[in-house]
Protein backbone atom coordinates (compact mmCIF):
# COMPACT_ATOMS: atom_id res chain seq x y z
CA UNK A 1 0.00 0.00 0.00
CA UNK A 2 1.38 3.27 -0.90
CA UNK A 3 0.35 5.16 2.57
CA UNK A 4 2.30 8.65 1.11
CA UNK A 5 -0.08 8.45 -2.15
CA UNK A 6 -3.35 7.56 0.27
CA UNK A 7 -2.79 10.65 2.31
CA UNK A 8 -1.61 13.28 0.00
CA UNK A 9 -5.09 12.01 -2.00
CA UNK A 10 -7.24 12.25 0.70
CA UNK A 11 -5.71 15.77 1.83
CA UNK A 12 -5.65 17.36 -1.05
CA UNK A 13 -9.46 16.10 -2.08
CA UNK A 14 -10.88 17.26 1.14
CA UNK A 15 -8.94 20.68 1.19
CA UNK A 16 -10.27 21.04 -2.02
CA UNK A 17 -14.08 20.69 -1.00
CA UNK A 18 -13.43 23.60 2.33
CA UNK A 19 -11.33 25.72 0.90
CA UNK A 20 -11.92 27.37 -2.55
CA UNK A 21 -15.07 28.76 -1.89
CA UNK A 22 -13.64 30.56 1.32
CA UNK A 23 -11.09 31.60 -1.27
CA UNK A 24 -12.95 33.54 -3.55
CA UNK A 25 -15.91 34.68 -1.24
CA UNK A 26 -15.24 38.16 -1.39
CA UNK A 27 -16.24 37.77 -5.00
CA UNK A 28 -19.26 35.65 -3.88
CA UNK A 29 -22.25 36.93 -3.27
CA UNK A 30 -25.48 34.37 -2.45
CA UNK A 31 -28.87 34.99 -2.59
CA UNK A 32 -30.59 35.16 -0.03
CA UNK A 33 -32.84 32.04 -1.03
CA UNK A 34 -29.52 30.12 -1.19
CA UNK A 35 -28.93 31.14 2.31
CA UNK A 36 -32.50 29.89 3.11
CA UNK A 37 -31.63 26.68 1.66
CA UNK A 38 -28.26 26.08 3.57
CA UNK A 39 -29.72 26.43 6.92
CA UNK A 40 -31.23 22.61 6.76
CA UNK A 41 -27.85 21.51 5.54
CA UNK A 42 -26.32 20.48 9.06
CA UNK A 43 -29.20 18.91 10.56
CA UNK A 44 -29.79 17.01 7.26
CA UNK A 45 -26.49 16.06 6.58
CA UNK A 46 -25.58 15.33 10.45
CA UNK A 47 -29.17 13.05 10.61
CA UNK A 48 -27.72 11.20 7.67
CA UNK A 49 -25.13 10.13 9.41
CA UNK A 50 -26.52 9.38 12.69
CA UNK A 51 -29.34 7.38 11.92
CA UNK A 52 -27.41 4.61 10.13
CA UNK A 53 -24.84 4.38 12.72
CA UNK A 54 -27.51 4.36 15.63
CA UNK A 55 -30.64 2.09 13.79
CA UNK A 56 -28.69 -0.48 11.76
CA UNK A 57 -27.11 -3.58 13.12
CA UNK A 58 -24.01 -5.29 11.63
CA UNK A 59 -25.77 -7.19 9.22
CA UNK A 60 -27.28 -3.92 7.40
CA UNK A 61 -30.70 -4.66 8.81
CA UNK A 62 -32.45 -2.41 11.12
CA UNK A 63 -31.74 -3.12 14.73
CA UNK A 64 -34.70 -1.97 17.30
CA UNK A 65 -34.01 -4.64 19.58
CA UNK A 66 -33.52 -4.16 23.16
CA UNK A 67 -29.85 -5.64 22.56
CA UNK A 68 -29.06 -2.19 21.05
CA UNK A 69 -27.14 -0.66 22.68
CA UNK A 70 -26.25 2.22 20.28
CA UNK A 71 -30.39 2.60 20.18
CA UNK A 72 -30.64 3.44 23.99
CA UNK A 73 -27.86 5.41 24.16
CA UNK A 74 -29.47 7.58 21.61
CA UNK A 75 -32.44 7.97 22.89
CA UNK A 76 -30.74 8.40 26.41
CA UNK A 77 -28.54 11.30 24.64
CA UNK A 78 -31.33 12.61 23.02
CA UNK A 79 -33.50 12.81 25.98
CA UNK A 80 -31.14 14.68 27.99
CA UNK A 81 -30.13 17.19 25.10
CA UNK A 82 -34.29 18.10 25.18
CA UNK A 83 -34.27 18.68 28.53
CA UNK A 84 -31.32 19.98 29.63
CA UNK A 85 -30.19 21.77 26.62
CA UNK A 86 -26.57 21.25 27.71
CA UNK A 87 -24.25 19.78 24.82
CA UNK A 88 -21.57 18.09 27.15
CA UNK A 89 -24.84 16.22 29.37
CA UNK A 90 -25.96 14.75 26.17
CA UNK A 91 -22.55 13.66 24.96
CA UNK A 92 -22.06 12.29 28.46
CA UNK A 93 -25.31 10.73 28.93
CA UNK A 94 -25.53 9.31 25.65
CA UNK A 95 -22.16 7.70 26.15
CA UNK A 96 -23.00 6.45 29.93
CA UNK A 97 -25.85 4.92 29.03
CA UNK A 98 -23.85 3.21 25.74
CA UNK A 99 -21.58 1.59 28.13
CA UNK A 100 -23.84 0.09 30.43
CA UNK A 101 -26.28 -1.29 28.35
CA UNK A 102 -23.09 -2.64 26.39
CA UNK A 103 -22.09 -4.01 29.75
CA UNK A 104 -25.47 -5.55 30.65
CA UNK A 105 -26.15 -7.10 27.25
CA UNK A 106 -23.10 -8.33 26.36
CA UNK B 1 -12.20 46.24 9.54
CA UNK B 2 -11.64 46.19 12.98
CA UNK B 3 -8.12 46.75 12.68
CA UNK B 4 -8.87 50.47 12.29
CA UNK B 5 -10.62 51.07 15.93
CA UNK B 6 -8.90 52.32 18.62
CA UNK B 7 -8.16 49.73 21.51
CA UNK B 8 -10.63 49.59 24.22
CA UNK B 9 -13.55 51.53 22.03
CA UNK B 10 -14.50 48.43 19.95
CA UNK B 11 -17.96 47.44 20.91
CA UNK B 12 -18.10 43.32 21.99
CA UNK B 13 -15.62 41.86 23.08
CA UNK B 14 -11.76 41.54 22.16
CA UNK B 15 -10.13 39.28 19.56
CA UNK B 16 -8.59 37.18 22.87
CA UNK B 17 -11.79 37.50 24.88
CA UNK B 18 -13.50 36.25 21.25
CA UNK B 19 -10.85 33.19 20.83
CA UNK B 20 -11.15 31.71 24.26
CA UNK B 21 -15.18 31.76 23.99
CA UNK B 22 -14.56 29.79 21.05
CA UNK B 23 -12.19 27.54 22.54
CA UNK B 24 -14.53 26.90 25.83
CA UNK B 25 -17.51 26.67 22.93
CA UNK B 26 -16.13 23.69 21.16
CA UNK B 27 -15.22 21.63 24.15
CA UNK B 28 -18.02 19.02 24.66
CA UNK B 29 -17.57 18.74 21.35
CA UNK B 30 -13.95 17.52 22.27
CA UNK B 31 -15.18 15.43 24.37
CA UNK B 32 -17.33 13.99 22.13
CA UNK B 33 -14.24 13.68 19.45
CA UNK B 34 -11.94 12.06 22.68
CA UNK B 35 -12.93 8.50 22.49
CA UNK B 36 -13.37 8.98 18.85
CA UNK B 37 -9.66 10.07 17.82
CA UNK B 38 -8.38 6.86 20.63
CA UNK B 39 -10.56 4.29 18.41
CA UNK B 40 -9.08 5.87 15.16
CA UNK B 41 -5.61 5.64 16.15
CA UNK B 42 -5.77 2.40 17.55
CA UNK B 43 -7.85 1.00 14.47
CA UNK B 44 -5.30 2.55 12.51
CA UNK B 45 -2.26 0.52 13.47
CA UNK B 46 -3.77 -2.58 13.23
CA UNK B 47 -5.09 -2.19 9.57
CA UNK B 48 -1.52 -1.84 9.16
CA UNK B 49 -0.74 2.18 8.99
CA UNK B 50 2.50 3.07 10.45
CA UNK B 51 2.55 5.34 12.89
CA UNK B 52 3.58 7.97 10.49
CA UNK B 53 1.03 7.62 8.26
CA UNK B 54 -1.63 7.68 11.06
CA UNK B 55 -0.41 11.01 12.90
CA UNK B 56 -0.17 12.31 9.05
CA UNK B 57 -3.68 11.54 8.45
CA UNK B 58 -4.64 13.49 11.05
CA UNK B 59 -2.72 16.34 10.94
CA UNK B 60 -3.38 16.72 7.06
CA UNK B 61 -6.49 15.29 6.21
CA UNK B 62 -8.55 16.39 9.62
CA UNK B 63 -11.50 15.24 9.18
CA UNK B 64 -12.50 12.17 11.57
CA UNK B 65 -15.53 10.54 9.95
CA UNK B 66 -13.46 10.04 6.82
CA UNK B 67 -10.72 8.65 8.42
CA UNK B 68 -12.58 6.66 10.58
CA UNK B 69 -14.23 5.20 6.85
CA UNK B 70 -10.90 4.74 4.94
CA UNK B 71 -9.28 2.83 8.22
CA UNK B 72 -12.20 0.69 7.88
CA UNK B 73 -11.81 0.76 3.79
CA UNK B 74 -7.98 -0.22 4.15
CA UNK B 75 -8.92 -2.98 6.30
CA UNK B 76 -11.44 -4.45 3.88
CA UNK B 77 -8.62 -4.58 1.57
CA UNK B 78 -9.97 -1.09 -0.67
CA UNK B 79 -7.83 0.26 -2.92
CA UNK B 80 -6.63 3.90 -2.41
CA UNK B 81 -8.04 5.01 -5.18
CA UNK B 82 -11.41 3.79 -4.43
CA UNK B 83 -10.52 5.45 -0.34
CA UNK B 84 -9.65 8.55 -1.78
CA UNK B 85 -13.05 8.68 -3.43
CA UNK B 86 -14.92 7.78 -0.31
CA UNK B 87 -13.57 10.82 1.30
CA UNK B 88 -14.33 12.64 -1.23
CA UNK B 89 -18.29 12.27 -0.95
CA UNK B 90 -18.40 11.59 2.58
CA UNK B 91 -16.40 15.07 3.01
CA UNK B 92 -18.64 16.90 0.11
CA UNK B 93 -20.86 18.28 2.96
CA UNK B 94 -17.89 20.60 3.98
CA UNK B 95 -18.54 22.21 0.55
CA UNK B 96 -21.86 23.60 1.78
CA UNK B 97 -20.52 24.30 5.37
CA UNK B 98 -18.27 26.69 3.43
CA UNK B 99 -21.14 28.10 1.54
CA UNK B 100 -22.97 28.89 4.82
CA UNK B 101 -19.86 30.63 5.90
CA UNK B 102 -19.48 32.72 3.13
CA UNK B 103 -21.15 35.71 4.54
CA UNK B 104 -19.46 35.81 7.70
CA UNK B 105 -16.13 34.61 6.34
CA UNK B 106 -15.83 36.26 3.09
CA UNK B 107 -14.75 40.13 4.31
CA UNK B 108 -12.09 38.70 5.68
CA UNK B 109 -8.22 38.83 4.69
CA UNK B 110 -6.79 35.51 3.08
CA UNK B 111 -4.59 34.63 6.17
CA UNK B 112 -7.87 34.30 7.73
CA UNK B 113 -9.41 31.99 5.17
CA UNK B 114 -6.80 29.62 4.50
CA UNK B 115 -6.31 27.96 8.33
CA UNK B 116 -10.27 28.73 8.94
CA UNK B 117 -11.29 26.61 5.40
CA UNK B 118 -8.37 23.95 6.74
CA UNK B 119 -9.47 23.28 9.86
CA UNK B 120 -13.14 23.33 8.61
CA UNK B 121 -14.81 20.25 10.46
CA UNK B 122 -18.63 19.21 12.11
CA UNK B 123 -17.79 20.57 15.16
CA UNK B 124 -15.96 24.22 14.38
CA UNK B 125 -19.08 24.54 12.00
CA UNK B 126 -21.49 24.40 14.32
CA UNK B 127 -19.51 26.41 17.19
CA UNK B 128 -18.97 28.86 14.73
CA UNK B 129 -21.90 30.09 13.01
CA UNK B 130 -23.96 29.75 16.16
CA UNK B 131 -21.35 32.86 17.04
CA UNK B 132 -21.85 34.25 13.82
CA UNK B 133 -25.45 34.21 13.99
CA UNK B 134 -25.79 36.07 16.78
CA UNK B 135 -27.32 39.77 16.17
CA UNK B 136 -24.79 41.38 18.36
CA UNK B 137 -22.75 43.04 15.41
CA UNK B 138 -19.50 42.12 17.55
CA UNK B 139 -16.62 42.62 15.48
CA UNK B 140 -14.09 39.71 16.21
CA UNK B 141 -16.36 36.86 15.66
CA UNK B 142 -13.49 35.08 13.24
CA UNK B 143 -11.19 35.20 16.49
CA UNK B 144 -14.41 32.86 18.42
CA UNK B 145 -13.97 30.95 14.99
CA UNK B 146 -10.36 30.62 14.84
CA UNK B 147 -10.69 29.48 18.68
CA UNK B 148 -12.57 26.53 18.31
CA UNK B 149 -11.54 25.53 14.98
CA UNK B 150 -8.00 25.69 16.29
CA UNK B 151 -9.27 24.07 20.23
CA UNK B 152 -10.89 20.65 17.79
CA UNK B 153 -7.54 20.39 15.86
CA UNK B 154 -4.83 20.40 18.36
CA UNK B 155 -7.18 17.84 20.59
CA UNK B 156 -7.46 15.48 17.90
CA UNK B 157 -4.10 15.49 17.02
CA UNK B 158 -3.74 14.43 20.91
CA UNK B 159 -5.97 12.27 20.89
CA UNK B 160 -5.13 9.98 17.49
CA UNK B 161 -1.10 10.09 19.53
CA UNK B 162 -3.27 8.54 22.44
CA UNK B 163 -4.83 5.86 20.61
CA UNK B 164 -1.87 4.93 18.44
CA UNK B 165 -0.42 4.30 22.07
CA UNK B 166 -3.56 2.94 23.45
CA UNK B 167 -3.72 0.28 20.59
CA UNK B 168 -0.40 -0.94 21.20
CA UNK B 169 -1.66 -2.07 24.55
CA UNK B 170 -4.95 -3.06 23.74
CA UNK B 171 -5.15 -4.83 20.51
CA UNK B 172 -9.37 -5.15 19.88
CA UNK B 173 -10.13 -1.93 21.53
CA UNK B 174 -13.01 -1.75 18.58
CA UNK B 175 -14.67 -3.66 20.73
CA UNK B 176 -16.19 -1.37 23.13
CA UNK B 177 -17.82 -0.03 20.59
CA UNK B 178 -16.54 3.58 21.42
CA UNK B 179 -17.15 4.54 17.61
CA UNK B 180 -20.55 5.28 19.56
CA UNK B 181 -18.86 8.76 20.65
CA UNK B 182 -19.11 10.05 17.09
CA UNK B 183 -22.97 9.49 17.25
CA UNK B 184 -23.42 10.79 20.56
CA UNK B 185 -21.73 14.21 20.19
CA UNK B 186 -23.74 14.74 16.67
CA UNK B 187 -26.98 13.63 18.41
CA UNK B 188 -26.11 16.45 20.89
CA UNK B 189 -25.39 19.35 17.68
CA UNK B 190 -28.47 17.68 16.75
CA UNK B 191 -31.17 18.73 19.58
CA UNK B 192 -30.95 22.51 18.87
CA UNK B 193 -32.81 21.81 15.39
CA UNK B 194 -35.70 19.22 16.46
CA UNK B 195 -37.39 22.50 17.98
CA UNK B 196 -38.29 23.99 14.55
CA UNK B 197 -41.09 21.80 12.61
CA UNK B 198 -39.03 22.59 8.77
CA UNK B 199 -35.81 21.50 10.58
CA UNK B 200 -37.29 18.36 12.17
CA UNK B 201 -38.92 17.05 9.30
CA UNK B 202 -35.39 18.08 7.65
CA UNK B 203 -33.72 16.11 9.98
CA UNK B 204 -36.56 12.94 10.09
CA UNK B 205 -36.36 12.81 6.17
CA UNK B 206 -32.82 13.04 5.88
CA UNK B 207 -32.02 9.71 8.65
CA UNK B 208 -35.16 7.60 6.95
CA UNK B 209 -33.39 8.16 3.46
CA UNK B 210 -30.19 7.25 4.96
CA UNK B 211 -31.34 4.39 6.02
CA UNK B 212 -32.94 3.10 3.05
CA UNK B 213 -30.27 4.09 0.55
CA UNK B 214 -27.34 2.87 2.98
CA UNK B 215 -26.80 0.29 0.35
CA UNK B 216 -25.76 2.60 -2.22
CA UNK B 217 -21.95 2.38 -3.08
CA UNK B 218 -19.53 4.31 -2.13
CA UNK B 219 -21.07 5.70 1.03
CA UNK B 220 -23.20 7.97 -1.61
CA UNK B 221 -26.65 7.56 0.40
CA UNK B 222 -25.26 10.32 2.94
CA UNK B 223 -25.29 12.62 -0.23
CA UNK B 224 -28.50 11.14 -0.93
CA UNK B 225 -30.30 11.49 2.34
CA UNK B 226 -28.94 14.62 3.23
CA UNK B 227 -29.94 16.18 -0.08
CA UNK B 228 -34.00 14.71 0.72
CA UNK B 229 -33.86 16.50 3.97
CA UNK B 230 -32.80 19.12 2.70
CA UNK B 231 -35.56 19.17 0.26
CA UNK B 232 -38.43 18.39 2.49
CA UNK B 233 -37.35 21.16 5.14
CA UNK B 234 -37.56 23.85 2.47
CA UNK B 235 -40.47 22.18 0.57
CA UNK B 236 -42.13 22.10 4.66
CA UNK B 237 -41.34 25.88 5.21
CA UNK B 238 -42.27 26.61 1.93
CA UNK B 239 -46.28 25.63 3.26
CA UNK B 240 -46.15 27.20 6.38
CA UNK B 241 -43.95 30.09 5.84
CA UNK B 242 -44.50 31.09 9.63
CA UNK B 243 -43.07 27.79 10.89
CA UNK B 244 -39.76 29.56 9.55
CA UNK B 245 -36.41 29.08 11.59
CA UNK B 246 -34.79 32.29 12.72
CA UNK B 247 -31.34 32.32 12.04
CA UNK B 248 -30.24 33.19 15.30
CA UNK B 249 -32.82 30.56 16.93
CA UNK B 250 -31.89 27.66 14.47
CA UNK B 251 -28.87 26.78 16.30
Amino acid sequence: MNEFGLIAGMALVTFLIRYPLLALSGRIRLPEGWLRVLRYVPPAVLAAIVAPAVLLGDDGGLALGADNARLAGAVAALAVGVWRGSLLATIVAGMGVFLVWSWVWG
Amino acid sequence: MPYTTVPGTAPGPTPRQEFWSGARAVFPLIVGAIPFGLIFGTLASSAGLSLAATLAMSAFVFAGSSQFIAVGLLMAGASVPVIILTTFVVNLRHLLYAASLLPHVGPLAQRWKLPLGFTLTDEAFAVAIARYQQPDGAPYKHWFHLGAALGMYLSWQLCTLAGVSLGQAIPDARSWGLDFAMSATFLGMLVPYLRHKPLLVAVLVAGSVALLAHGLPHQLGLMVAALAGIAAGVTCEHWAPAARPCPQEAR
